[in-house]
Protein backbone atom coordinates (compact mmCIF):
# COMPACT_ATOMS: atom_id res chain seq x y z
CA UNK A 1 0.00 0.00 0.00
CA UNK A 2 1.30 3.33 -1.01
CA UNK A 3 0.76 6.52 1.27
CA UNK A 4 0.70 9.09 -1.89
CA UNK A 5 0.93 13.14 -0.25
CA UNK A 6 -1.29 14.36 -2.81
CA UNK A 7 0.13 18.31 -3.42
CA UNK A 8 -3.38 19.60 -2.65
CA UNK A 9 -4.58 17.24 0.26
CA UNK A 10 -2.09 16.23 2.14
CA UNK A 11 -1.09 12.08 2.31
CA UNK A 12 -3.91 9.82 1.15
CA UNK A 13 -4.31 5.69 0.93
CA UNK A 14 -3.11 4.72 -2.51
CA UNK A 15 -6.70 3.48 -3.33
CA UNK A 16 -8.00 7.31 -3.43
CA UNK A 17 -5.55 7.69 -7.00
CA UNK A 18 -5.26 6.46 -10.02
CA UNK A 19 -2.28 6.12 -11.93
CA UNK A 20 -1.81 7.88 -15.81
CA UNK A 21 1.33 5.96 -16.42
CA UNK A 22 4.46 7.76 -17.76
CA UNK A 23 4.81 11.72 -17.26
CA UNK A 24 6.49 14.12 -19.96
CA UNK A 25 5.42 12.88 -23.40
CA UNK A 26 5.19 16.02 -25.65
CA UNK A 27 3.21 15.83 -28.26
CA UNK A 28 5.44 16.52 -31.47
CA UNK A 29 4.67 20.07 -32.42
CA UNK A 30 5.61 18.89 -36.48
CA UNK A 31 3.07 16.12 -36.59
CA UNK A 32 2.50 16.68 -39.96
CA UNK A 33 5.90 15.40 -40.81
CA UNK A 34 5.81 11.90 -39.00
CA UNK A 35 5.89 8.81 -40.32
CA UNK A 36 3.85 5.83 -38.68
CA UNK A 37 6.59 4.79 -36.93
CA UNK A 38 7.33 8.17 -35.71
CA UNK A 39 4.13 8.70 -34.33
CA UNK A 40 3.85 5.20 -33.05
CA UNK A 41 6.61 6.12 -30.77
CA UNK A 42 4.91 9.09 -29.24
CA UNK A 43 1.23 7.20 -28.96
CA UNK A 44 2.32 3.77 -27.76
CA UNK A 45 6.07 2.83 -27.13
CA UNK A 46 6.79 3.50 -23.37
CA UNK A 47 10.16 3.79 -21.52
CA UNK A 48 8.54 1.26 -18.83
CA UNK A 49 12.20 1.31 -16.52
CA UNK A 50 13.50 -1.31 -14.16
CA UNK A 51 14.04 2.01 -12.20
CA UNK A 52 13.38 5.02 -11.67
CA UNK A 53 10.10 5.95 -13.16
CA UNK A 54 8.14 9.74 -14.15
CA UNK A 55 4.36 9.27 -13.85
CA UNK A 56 1.16 10.91 -13.90
CA UNK A 57 -1.39 10.44 -10.98
CA UNK A 58 -4.79 11.64 -10.44
CA UNK A 59 -6.44 12.09 -7.21
CA UNK A 60 -10.01 10.69 -8.14
CA UNK A 61 -11.56 10.56 -4.79
CA UNK A 62 -10.34 13.23 -3.62
CA UNK A 63 -10.04 16.39 -5.54
CA UNK A 64 -9.22 14.85 -8.73
CA UNK A 65 -6.22 16.85 -9.82
CA UNK A 66 -3.49 15.75 -12.05
CA UNK A 67 0.20 15.77 -10.27
CA UNK A 68 3.55 14.10 -11.14
CA UNK A 69 5.43 11.57 -9.02
CA UNK A 70 9.19 9.86 -9.56
CA UNK A 71 8.58 6.50 -8.12
CA UNK A 72 11.28 3.85 -8.41
CA UNK A 73 9.65 0.81 -10.01
CA UNK A 74 11.72 -2.34 -7.92
CA UNK A 75 11.30 -0.88 -3.96
CA UNK A 76 7.96 1.41 -5.34
CA UNK A 77 9.35 4.46 -3.39
CA UNK A 78 7.97 7.34 -3.79
CA UNK A 79 11.30 9.50 -4.68
CA UNK A 80 9.24 13.03 -5.44
CA UNK A 81 6.23 14.42 -5.99
CA UNK A 82 5.97 17.53 -7.60
CA UNK A 83 2.91 19.75 -9.88
CA UNK A 84 2.56 19.76 -13.42
CA UNK A 85 4.51 21.36 -15.35
CA UNK A 86 7.21 21.69 -12.61
CA UNK A 87 10.31 21.12 -14.08
CA UNK A 88 11.45 16.95 -13.82
CA UNK A 89 13.59 16.46 -10.69
CA UNK A 90 16.92 14.52 -11.71
CA UNK A 91 17.14 10.76 -10.28
CA UNK A 92 20.00 7.94 -10.78
CA UNK A 93 18.74 4.79 -11.90
CA UNK B 1 16.80 -40.29 -20.38
CA UNK B 2 14.22 -42.93 -19.06
CA UNK B 3 10.60 -42.50 -20.89
CA UNK B 4 8.60 -42.47 -18.28
CA UNK B 5 5.98 -45.23 -18.08
CA UNK B 6 3.94 -47.61 -15.72
CA UNK B 7 7.23 -49.92 -16.50
CA UNK B 8 9.70 -47.21 -14.97
CA UNK B 9 7.58 -46.37 -12.38
CA UNK B 10 7.10 -50.26 -11.13
CA UNK B 11 11.22 -51.04 -11.97
CA UNK B 12 12.28 -47.53 -9.58
CA UNK B 13 9.70 -48.32 -7.08
CA UNK B 14 11.24 -51.89 -6.73
CA UNK B 15 14.53 -50.06 -6.08
CA UNK B 16 13.08 -47.44 -3.72
CA UNK B 17 12.94 -44.43 -5.77
CA UNK B 18 16.99 -44.02 -5.59
CA UNK B 19 17.83 -43.97 -8.66
CA UNK B 20 15.61 -41.56 -10.88
CA UNK B 21 17.41 -39.46 -13.21
CA UNK B 22 17.66 -35.85 -13.22
CA UNK B 23 15.06 -34.76 -15.86
CA UNK B 24 17.77 -32.19 -17.66
CA UNK B 25 20.99 -31.69 -17.78
CA UNK B 26 22.49 -28.86 -15.92
CA UNK B 27 25.35 -27.67 -18.75
CA UNK B 28 28.30 -25.09 -18.46
CA UNK B 29 27.10 -22.87 -21.68
CA UNK B 30 29.40 -23.29 -24.74
CA UNK B 31 31.05 -19.97 -26.19
CA UNK B 32 28.48 -20.02 -29.35
CA UNK B 33 25.43 -21.82 -30.50
CA UNK B 34 23.06 -21.71 -33.98
CA UNK B 35 20.07 -19.97 -31.86
CA UNK B 36 19.89 -18.65 -28.12
CA UNK B 37 16.43 -18.32 -26.12
CA UNK B 38 16.36 -15.73 -23.39
CA UNK B 39 13.99 -16.82 -20.48
CA UNK B 40 13.33 -20.12 -19.42
CA UNK B 41 9.79 -19.76 -18.88
CA UNK B 42 6.97 -21.76 -20.54
CA UNK B 43 6.75 -19.95 -23.68
CA UNK B 44 10.91 -20.13 -23.98
CA UNK B 45 11.28 -23.82 -23.29
CA UNK B 46 8.29 -24.34 -25.39
CA UNK B 47 10.11 -22.22 -28.32
CA UNK B 48 13.23 -24.89 -27.65
CA UNK B 49 11.64 -27.72 -27.85
CA UNK B 50 10.15 -26.88 -31.08
CA UNK B 51 12.99 -25.32 -32.84
CA UNK B 52 14.63 -28.87 -32.07
CA UNK B 53 11.64 -31.06 -32.76
CA UNK B 54 10.20 -29.09 -35.20
CA UNK B 55 12.94 -27.28 -37.39
CA UNK B 56 16.00 -29.48 -36.47
CA UNK B 57 17.93 -26.58 -34.96
CA UNK B 58 19.34 -28.81 -31.72
CA UNK B 59 22.90 -26.83 -31.02
CA UNK B 60 20.67 -24.19 -29.72
CA UNK B 61 20.60 -22.99 -25.39
CA UNK B 62 18.38 -21.35 -22.90
CA UNK B 63 19.30 -18.79 -20.81
CA UNK B 64 17.50 -18.15 -17.62
CA UNK B 65 18.42 -15.70 -14.89
CA UNK B 66 16.83 -17.71 -11.94
CA UNK B 67 14.99 -20.98 -12.17
CA UNK B 68 13.23 -22.31 -15.17
CA UNK B 69 9.29 -21.58 -14.59
CA UNK B 70 10.32 -18.74 -11.57
CA UNK B 71 8.55 -16.46 -13.56
CA UNK B 72 5.11 -16.09 -15.05
CA UNK B 73 4.62 -19.71 -15.65
CA UNK B 74 5.11 -20.80 -11.88
CA UNK B 75 2.91 -18.07 -10.25
CA UNK B 76 -0.08 -17.61 -12.84
CA UNK B 77 -3.75 -19.41 -12.07
CA UNK B 78 -3.61 -21.31 -15.03
CA UNK B 79 -6.35 -20.92 -17.17
CA UNK B 80 -6.53 -22.19 -20.84
CA UNK B 81 -9.26 -20.97 -22.82
CA UNK B 82 -9.31 -19.83 -26.60
CA UNK B 83 -12.58 -17.63 -26.55
CA UNK B 84 -11.14 -14.55 -27.61
CA UNK B 85 -13.16 -12.01 -29.71
CA UNK B 86 -10.89 -11.29 -33.26
CA UNK B 87 -10.17 -13.88 -35.49
CA UNK B 88 -6.77 -13.33 -35.18
CA UNK B 89 -6.72 -14.13 -31.44
CA UNK B 90 -9.29 -17.31 -31.88
CA UNK B 91 -6.93 -18.94 -34.19
CA UNK B 92 -3.81 -18.28 -32.14
CA UNK B 93 -5.29 -19.67 -29.09
CA UNK B 94 -7.21 -22.06 -30.80
CA UNK B 95 -4.19 -23.16 -32.33
CA UNK B 96 -2.42 -23.62 -28.76
CA UNK B 97 -5.53 -25.55 -27.35
CA UNK B 98 -4.92 -28.37 -30.04
CA UNK B 99 -1.85 -28.45 -28.89
CA UNK B 100 -2.71 -28.82 -24.72
CA UNK B 101 -4.71 -31.43 -25.89
CA UNK B 102 -1.49 -33.60 -26.60
CA UNK B 103 0.95 -32.26 -24.87
CA UNK B 104 1.70 -34.90 -22.20
CA UNK B 105 1.78 -37.73 -24.35
CA UNK B 106 3.97 -35.73 -26.79
CA UNK B 107 6.11 -35.00 -23.94
CA UNK B 108 6.19 -38.05 -22.08
CA UNK B 109 5.15 -35.48 -18.77
CA UNK B 110 1.96 -35.32 -17.40
CA UNK B 111 0.87 -31.74 -17.47
CA UNK B 112 -2.59 -32.86 -16.01
CA UNK B 113 -4.15 -30.43 -18.27
CA UNK B 114 -7.71 -31.06 -17.15
CA UNK B 115 -10.52 -29.76 -19.45
CA UNK B 116 -13.29 -28.46 -16.84
CA UNK B 117 -14.96 -25.75 -18.67
CA UNK B 118 -14.44 -22.10 -17.79
CA UNK B 119 -17.36 -20.02 -17.21
CA UNK B 120 -17.25 -16.13 -17.72
CA UNK B 121 -20.13 -14.54 -15.83
CA UNK B 122 -22.35 -12.09 -16.88
CA UNK B 123 -23.04 -9.61 -14.13
CA UNK B 124 -25.31 -6.98 -16.09
CA UNK B 125 -27.00 -5.95 -19.69
CA UNK B 126 -23.91 -4.67 -20.56
CA UNK B 127 -21.83 -7.33 -20.14
CA UNK B 128 -24.64 -9.83 -21.47
CA UNK B 129 -24.67 -8.32 -24.29
CA UNK B 130 -20.68 -8.20 -24.63
CA UNK B 131 -20.37 -12.09 -23.67
CA UNK B 132 -23.39 -13.08 -26.20
CA UNK B 133 -21.31 -11.46 -29.02
CA UNK B 134 -18.10 -12.82 -27.91
CA UNK B 135 -20.04 -16.14 -27.82
CA UNK B 136 -21.42 -15.63 -31.69
CA UNK B 137 -17.80 -14.66 -32.68
CA UNK B 138 -16.71 -17.87 -31.20
CA UNK B 139 -19.12 -20.30 -32.81
CA UNK B 140 -18.37 -18.49 -36.13
CA UNK B 141 -14.71 -19.15 -35.85
CA UNK B 142 -15.85 -22.60 -34.93
CA UNK B 143 -14.12 -22.06 -31.00
CA UNK B 144 -16.37 -23.79 -28.62
CA UNK B 145 -18.59 -21.56 -26.89
CA UNK B 146 -22.41 -21.85 -25.14
CA UNK B 147 -23.66 -19.63 -23.63
CA UNK B 148 -25.89 -19.85 -20.58
CA UNK B 149 -28.86 -18.54 -18.47
CA UNK B 150 -29.23 -17.90 -14.72
CA UNK B 151 -30.69 -20.90 -13.74
CA UNK B 152 -28.24 -22.88 -16.45
CA UNK B 153 -25.12 -21.53 -14.24
CA UNK B 154 -26.80 -22.46 -11.13
CA UNK B 155 -27.27 -25.95 -12.35
CA UNK B 156 -23.63 -26.32 -14.24
CA UNK B 157 -21.84 -24.73 -10.54
CA UNK B 158 -24.13 -25.17 -7.69
CA UNK B 159 -22.17 -23.23 -4.69
CA UNK B 160 -22.14 -19.99 -7.10
CA UNK B 161 -24.64 -17.20 -5.80
CA UNK B 162 -26.98 -16.86 -8.34
CA UNK B 163 -29.45 -15.13 -5.52
CA UNK B 164 -31.09 -12.12 -8.07
CA UNK B 165 -30.54 -10.35 -4.70
CA UNK B 166 -26.90 -10.72 -4.56
CA UNK B 167 -25.25 -7.82 -4.74
CA UNK B 168 -23.05 -8.82 -7.49
CA UNK B 169 -26.05 -10.79 -9.45
CA UNK B 170 -25.46 -13.16 -12.23
CA UNK B 171 -27.37 -12.99 -15.34
CA UNK B 172 -25.65 -15.45 -17.40
CA UNK B 173 -22.38 -16.94 -18.78
CA UNK B 174 -20.17 -18.15 -21.44
CA UNK B 175 -18.82 -21.48 -20.93
CA UNK B 176 -16.30 -23.12 -23.01
CA UNK B 177 -16.27 -26.89 -22.10
CA UNK B 178 -13.23 -27.54 -24.19
CA UNK B 179 -11.15 -25.13 -21.16
CA UNK B 180 -9.75 -25.95 -18.56
CA UNK B 181 -6.52 -25.32 -16.38
CA UNK B 182 -2.76 -27.24 -15.85
CA UNK B 183 -0.32 -27.58 -14.00
CA UNK B 184 2.17 -24.90 -14.60
CA UNK B 185 5.33 -25.97 -13.37
CA UNK B 186 5.10 -29.50 -15.29
CA UNK B 187 4.67 -27.47 -18.72
CA UNK B 188 8.07 -25.63 -17.75
CA UNK B 189 9.89 -28.82 -16.73
CA UNK B 190 7.95 -31.14 -19.53
CA UNK B 191 9.18 -28.58 -21.93
CA UNK B 192 12.69 -28.13 -20.78
CA UNK B 193 12.93 -32.34 -20.23
CA UNK B 194 11.98 -32.54 -23.99
CA UNK B 195 14.32 -29.68 -25.14
CA UNK B 196 17.20 -31.41 -23.53
CA UNK B 197 16.41 -34.62 -24.84
CA UNK B 198 17.01 -33.35 -28.09
CA UNK B 199 20.12 -31.63 -27.20
CA UNK B 200 18.80 -28.34 -26.31
CA UNK B 201 21.57 -27.08 -23.40
CA UNK B 202 19.02 -25.55 -20.56
CA UNK B 203 21.16 -23.02 -18.66
CA UNK B 204 19.88 -21.98 -15.44
CA UNK B 205 21.23 -19.27 -13.45
CA UNK B 206 22.70 -17.03 -16.52
CA UNK B 207 21.42 -13.32 -16.62
CA UNK B 208 21.51 -11.83 -19.97
CA UNK B 209 22.93 -8.04 -19.55
CA UNK B 210 23.40 -6.98 -22.60
CA UNK B 211 23.83 -8.02 -26.67
CA UNK B 212 26.33 -7.60 -29.18
CA UNK B 213 24.94 -6.42 -32.09
CA UNK B 214 27.28 -4.77 -35.46
CA UNK B 215 25.99 -3.21 -38.27
CA UNK B 216 22.39 -3.77 -37.22
CA UNK B 217 23.05 -7.58 -37.00
CA UNK B 218 22.67 -9.49 -33.07
CA UNK B 219 25.69 -11.18 -33.11
CA UNK B 220 25.62 -12.70 -29.33
CA UNK B 221 25.02 -11.70 -25.66
CA UNK B 222 27.02 -10.73 -22.81
CA UNK B 223 25.77 -12.79 -19.42
CA UNK B 224 26.70 -13.36 -15.65
CA UNK B 225 28.15 -16.41 -17.51
CA UNK B 226 30.38 -14.62 -20.01
CA UNK B 227 29.77 -13.65 -23.51
CA UNK B 228 28.19 -16.65 -25.74
CA UNK B 229 27.52 -15.82 -29.31
CA UNK B 230 24.62 -16.84 -31.92
CA UNK B 231 23.25 -15.80 -34.85
CA UNK B 232 19.81 -16.12 -34.49
CA UNK B 233 18.41 -14.98 -30.33
CA UNK B 234 14.54 -15.07 -29.57
CA UNK B 235 14.11 -13.12 -26.36
CA UNK B 236 10.85 -14.89 -24.26
CA UNK B 237 11.36 -12.45 -21.08
CA UNK B 238 7.47 -11.48 -20.26
CA UNK B 239 7.61 -8.78 -17.41
CA UNK B 240 11.06 -7.90 -18.61
CA UNK B 241 10.84 -7.47 -22.27
CA UNK B 242 11.08 -3.53 -22.12
CA UNK B 243 14.64 -4.06 -20.41
CA UNK B 244 15.66 -6.65 -22.75
CA UNK B 245 14.44 -4.38 -25.56
CA UNK B 246 16.23 -1.13 -24.14
CA UNK B 247 19.82 -3.22 -24.27
CA UNK B 248 18.71 -3.56 -28.06
CA UNK B 249 18.45 0.00 -28.41
CA UNK B 250 14.56 -0.68 -29.00
CA UNK B 251 11.25 0.42 -27.54
CA UNK B 252 8.19 -1.42 -26.75
CA UNK B 253 4.51 -0.41 -26.36
CA UNK B 254 4.26 -2.61 -23.15
CA UNK B 255 3.99 -1.35 -19.38
CA UNK B 256 5.27 -4.28 -16.50
CA UNK B 257 2.46 -4.55 -13.95
CA UNK B 258 1.79 -7.07 -11.12
CA UNK B 259 -1.00 -9.29 -11.38
CA UNK B 260 -1.86 -10.86 -7.72
CA UNK B 261 -2.70 -14.69 -7.23
CA UNK B 262 -3.75 -16.23 -3.70
CA UNK B 263 -4.68 -20.05 -2.29
CA UNK B 264 -6.82 -21.11 0.30
CA UNK B 265 -6.32 -23.79 2.64
CA UNK B 266 -6.99 -27.17 0.78
CA UNK B 267 -10.38 -28.35 0.96
CA UNK B 268 -12.98 -31.32 0.01
CA UNK B 269 -13.87 -31.00 -3.78
CA UNK B 270 -16.07 -28.26 -4.22
CA UNK B 271 -15.69 -26.46 -7.29
CA UNK B 272 -15.23 -28.66 -10.52
CA UNK B 273 -15.16 -25.65 -13.27
CA UNK B 274 -13.24 -22.24 -13.67
CA UNK B 275 -15.29 -19.62 -12.73
CA UNK B 276 -14.26 -15.88 -13.94
CA UNK B 277 -15.40 -12.72 -13.44
CA UNK B 278 -14.03 -9.45 -15.38
CA UNK B 279 -16.30 -7.25 -13.80
CA UNK B 280 -15.52 -7.83 -10.68
CA UNK B 281 -12.02 -8.98 -10.55
CA UNK B 282 -11.82 -12.39 -9.85
CA UNK B 283 -11.27 -16.10 -11.46
CA UNK B 284 -11.27 -19.46 -9.33
CA UNK B 285 -10.87 -22.80 -9.78
CA UNK B 286 -10.07 -25.80 -7.42
CA UNK B 287 -6.55 -27.45 -7.53
CA UNK B 288 -6.31 -30.96 -7.00
CA UNK B 289 -5.11 -30.58 -3.68
CA UNK B 290 -8.17 -28.99 -2.81
CA UNK B 291 -6.99 -25.57 -2.53
CA UNK B 292 -8.53 -22.86 -4.16
CA UNK B 293 -6.64 -20.74 -6.70
CA UNK B 294 -7.88 -17.28 -6.87
CA UNK B 295 -6.77 -14.73 -9.34
CA UNK B 296 -6.48 -11.24 -8.62
CA UNK B 297 -6.53 -7.54 -10.79
CA UNK B 298 -3.64 -6.19 -12.00
CA UNK B 299 -1.84 -3.48 -9.87
CA UNK B 300 -2.60 0.01 -11.01
CA UNK B 301 1.60 1.11 -11.51
CA UNK B 302 3.95 0.13 -13.31
CA UNK B 303 6.70 -1.89 -11.34
CA UNK B 304 9.20 -5.39 -11.38
CA UNK B 305 8.35 -6.04 -7.45
CA UNK B 306 7.21 -9.12 -7.92
CA UNK B 307 4.15 -8.18 -5.24
CA UNK B 308 1.19 -6.53 -5.95
CA UNK B 309 -0.63 -3.60 -3.04
CA UNK B 310 -2.75 -4.77 -0.61
CA UNK B 311 -5.83 -2.90 -1.66
CA UNK B 312 -6.05 -5.46 -4.56
CA UNK B 313 -6.12 -8.38 -2.78
CA UNK B 314 -8.89 -6.88 -0.77
CA UNK B 315 -11.07 -6.02 -3.74
CA UNK B 316 -10.67 -9.68 -5.17
CA UNK B 317 -11.75 -11.53 -1.71
CA UNK B 318 -14.42 -9.15 -1.57
CA UNK B 319 -15.40 -10.45 -4.96
CA UNK B 320 -14.76 -13.92 -4.00
CA UNK B 321 -17.30 -13.92 -0.75
CA UNK B 322 -19.59 -12.50 -2.75
CA UNK B 323 -20.09 -14.92 -5.70
CA UNK B 324 -19.13 -17.89 -3.44
CA UNK B 325 -20.45 -17.31 0.33
CA UNK B 326 -19.32 -20.55 1.49
CA UNK B 327 -15.57 -19.05 1.26
CA UNK B 328 -16.19 -16.25 3.92
CA UNK B 329 -14.82 -18.41 6.56
CA UNK B 330 -11.92 -19.73 4.74
CA UNK B 331 -8.24 -19.12 5.55
CA UNK B 332 -5.75 -17.64 3.02
CA UNK B 333 -2.71 -20.00 2.58
CA UNK B 334 -0.33 -17.43 0.80
CA UNK B 335 -0.40 -14.70 -1.52
CA UNK B 336 1.96 -13.48 -4.38
CA UNK B 337 2.49 -11.34 -7.93
CA UNK B 338 3.78 -11.93 -11.03
CA UNK B 339 5.37 -9.13 -13.16
CA UNK B 340 2.96 -8.94 -16.78
CA UNK B 341 3.71 -7.53 -19.56
CA UNK B 342 0.20 -5.37 -21.13
CA UNK B 343 0.34 -4.40 -24.52
CA UNK B 344 -1.99 -1.72 -25.43
CA UNK B 345 -4.18 -3.85 -27.49
CA UNK B 346 -4.24 -6.82 -24.44
CA UNK B 347 -2.60 -9.00 -27.60
CA UNK B 348 1.08 -10.31 -28.14
CA UNK B 349 3.89 -9.23 -29.78
CA UNK B 350 5.61 -12.51 -31.51
CA UNK B 351 7.74 -10.41 -33.94
CA UNK B 352 11.14 -9.77 -36.06
CA UNK B 353 12.37 -6.59 -34.97
CA UNK B 354 14.65 -3.60 -36.72
CA UNK B 355 17.84 -5.59 -35.26
CA UNK B 356 18.08 -8.48 -37.31
CA UNK B 357 18.40 -11.80 -36.05
CA UNK B 358 16.82 -10.32 -32.97
CA UNK B 359 13.22 -11.83 -32.59
CA UNK B 360 10.69 -10.71 -29.24
CA UNK B 361 8.17 -12.55 -28.17
CA UNK B 362 6.46 -10.74 -25.16
CA UNK B 363 3.27 -8.83 -24.51
CA UNK B 364 1.30 -11.93 -23.34
CA UNK B 365 0.49 -9.81 -20.39
CA UNK B 366 -2.15 -11.35 -18.27
CA UNK B 367 -2.74 -14.17 -20.30
CA UNK B 368 -0.07 -16.38 -21.90
CA UNK B 369 0.01 -19.88 -20.45
CA UNK B 370 -3.14 -20.60 -22.09
CA UNK B 371 -0.80 -19.93 -25.09
CA UNK B 372 2.39 -21.36 -24.15
CA UNK B 373 2.40 -24.62 -26.62
CA UNK B 374 1.52 -22.13 -29.35
CA UNK B 375 3.18 -19.52 -28.62
CA UNK B 376 6.21 -21.62 -28.69
CA UNK B 377 5.54 -23.14 -31.82
CA UNK B 378 4.78 -20.12 -33.62
CA UNK B 379 8.27 -18.47 -32.11
CA UNK B 380 9.86 -21.64 -33.25
CA UNK B 381 8.87 -20.93 -36.77
CA UNK B 382 9.33 -17.40 -36.84
CA UNK B 383 13.01 -17.96 -35.44
CA UNK B 384 13.55 -20.88 -38.04
CA UNK B 385 12.75 -19.44 -41.10
CA UNK B 386 12.88 -15.81 -40.11
CA UNK B 387 9.43 -15.29 -40.75
CA UNK B 388 6.13 -15.32 -39.31
CA UNK B 389 3.52 -18.29 -39.21
CA UNK B 390 0.39 -17.30 -40.26
CA UNK B 391 -0.91 -17.84 -36.96
CA UNK B 392 1.79 -14.77 -35.64
CA UNK B 393 1.71 -12.83 -38.78
CA UNK B 394 -1.04 -9.93 -37.23
CA UNK B 395 1.32 -10.08 -34.13
CA UNK B 396 4.19 -7.97 -35.46
CA UNK B 397 5.72 -5.20 -33.64
CA UNK B 398 4.96 -2.93 -37.16
CA UNK B 399 0.98 -3.25 -36.11
CA UNK B 400 1.56 -0.56 -33.87
CA UNK B 401 2.43 1.52 -36.85
CA UNK B 402 0.01 0.95 -39.59
CA UNK B 403 -2.77 1.25 -36.44
CA UNK B 404 -3.92 -2.78 -37.44
CA UNK B 405 -4.18 -3.37 -33.74
CA UNK B 406 -5.70 -6.71 -32.23
CA UNK B 407 -7.99 -5.09 -29.42
CA UNK B 408 -8.80 -8.15 -26.45
CA UNK B 409 -9.27 -6.06 -23.56
CA UNK B 410 -12.67 -7.50 -23.87
CA UNK B 411 -11.43 -11.18 -23.62
CA UNK B 412 -8.45 -10.50 -22.23
CA UNK B 413 -8.54 -7.65 -20.00
CA UNK B 414 -7.41 -8.32 -16.26
CA UNK B 415 -9.03 -11.63 -15.75
CA UNK B 416 -8.51 -14.22 -18.60
C1 LIG C 1 -0.82 -14.05 -10.87
C2 LIG C 1 -0.86 -14.40 -12.32
C3 LIG C 1 -1.93 -15.12 -12.82
C4 LIG C 1 -1.99 -15.46 -14.16
N1 LIG C 1 -3.02 -16.26 -14.57
C5 LIG C 1 -3.06 -16.69 -15.86
C6 LIG C 1 -4.08 -17.59 -16.26
O1 LIG C 1 -4.93 -18.02 -15.47
N2 LIG C 1 -4.11 -17.99 -17.56
C7 LIG C 1 -3.19 -17.53 -18.46
O2 LIG C 1 -3.26 -17.90 -19.62
N3 LIG C 1 -2.18 -16.69 -18.08
C8 LIG C 1 -2.09 -16.26 -16.81
N4 LIG C 1 -1.09 -15.41 -16.41
C9 LIG C 1 -0.12 -14.92 -17.40
C10 LIG C 1 0.95 -15.98 -17.67
O3 LIG C 1 1.50 -16.41 -16.45
C11 LIG C 1 2.07 -15.44 -18.55
O4 LIG C 1 1.55 -14.76 -19.68
C12 LIG C 1 2.95 -16.56 -19.06
O5 LIG C 1 3.24 -17.50 -18.05
C13 LIG C 1 4.23 -15.98 -19.61
O6 LIG C 1 5.15 -17.03 -19.84
P1 LIG C 1 6.62 -16.69 -20.25
O7 LIG C 1 7.33 -17.97 -20.41
O8 LIG C 1 6.60 -15.76 -21.40
O9 LIG C 1 7.16 -15.82 -19.01
P2 LIG C 1 7.87 -16.22 -17.65
O10 LIG C 1 7.41 -17.51 -17.12
O11 LIG C 1 7.77 -15.02 -16.76
O12 LIG C 1 9.36 -16.42 -18.13
C14 LIG C 1 10.23 -15.35 -18.44
C15 LIG C 1 11.58 -15.74 -17.89
O13 LIG C 1 12.56 -14.82 -18.35
C16 LIG C 1 13.55 -14.75 -17.36
N5 LIG C 1 14.37 -13.56 -17.58
C17 LIG C 1 14.01 -12.26 -17.44
N6 LIG C 1 15.06 -11.46 -17.69
C18 LIG C 1 16.11 -12.26 -18.02
C19 LIG C 1 17.47 -12.02 -18.38
N7 LIG C 1 17.97 -10.78 -18.46
N8 LIG C 1 18.27 -13.08 -18.64
C20 LIG C 1 17.78 -14.36 -18.55
N9 LIG C 1 16.51 -14.64 -18.20
C21 LIG C 1 15.68 -13.60 -17.94
C22 LIG C 1 12.75 -14.72 -16.07
O14 LIG C 1 13.53 -15.08 -14.95
C23 LIG C 1 11.63 -15.70 -16.36
O15 LIG C 1 11.87 -17.00 -15.87
C24 LIG C 1 -0.98 -15.04 -15.06
C25 LIG C 1 0.10 -14.31 -14.57
C26 LIG C 1 0.18 -14.00 -13.22
C27 LIG C 1 1.36 -13.23 -12.71
ZN1 LIG D 1 -5.95 15.73 -3.83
Amino acid sequence: MLLITCPWCGVREEHEFACGGEAHIVRPLDSHTLDDAEWADYVFMRRNPKGVQYERWVHNDGCRRWFNMARHTVSHEILAIYKVGEPKPEFEG
Amino acid sequence: MTKYSLLSLVRNAGRGHRDWREAWRSPEPKPSYDALIIGGGGHGLATAYYLASEHGLTNIAVLEKGWIGGGNTGRNTTIIRSNYLEDASSRLYDHAVDLWEGLSRELNFNVMFSQRGVMNLAHNEHDVRELRRRVHANQLNGVDAEWLWRDEVQAFCPVLNCDPAARYPILGATLQRRAGVARHDAVAWGYARGADRRGVDVVENCEVTGFIIRNGEVRGVETTRGEIRAPKIGVVTAGHSSVMATMAGLRLPIESHPLQALVSEPIKPILDTVVMSNAVHVYVSQSDKGELVIGAGADLYNSYAQRGSFPVIEETVRALVELFPFTSRLSMLRSWGGIVDICPDASPIISKTPVRGLYFNCGWGTGGFKATPGSGWVFAHTMARDEPHSLNAPFTIERFHSGALVAEHGAAAVAH
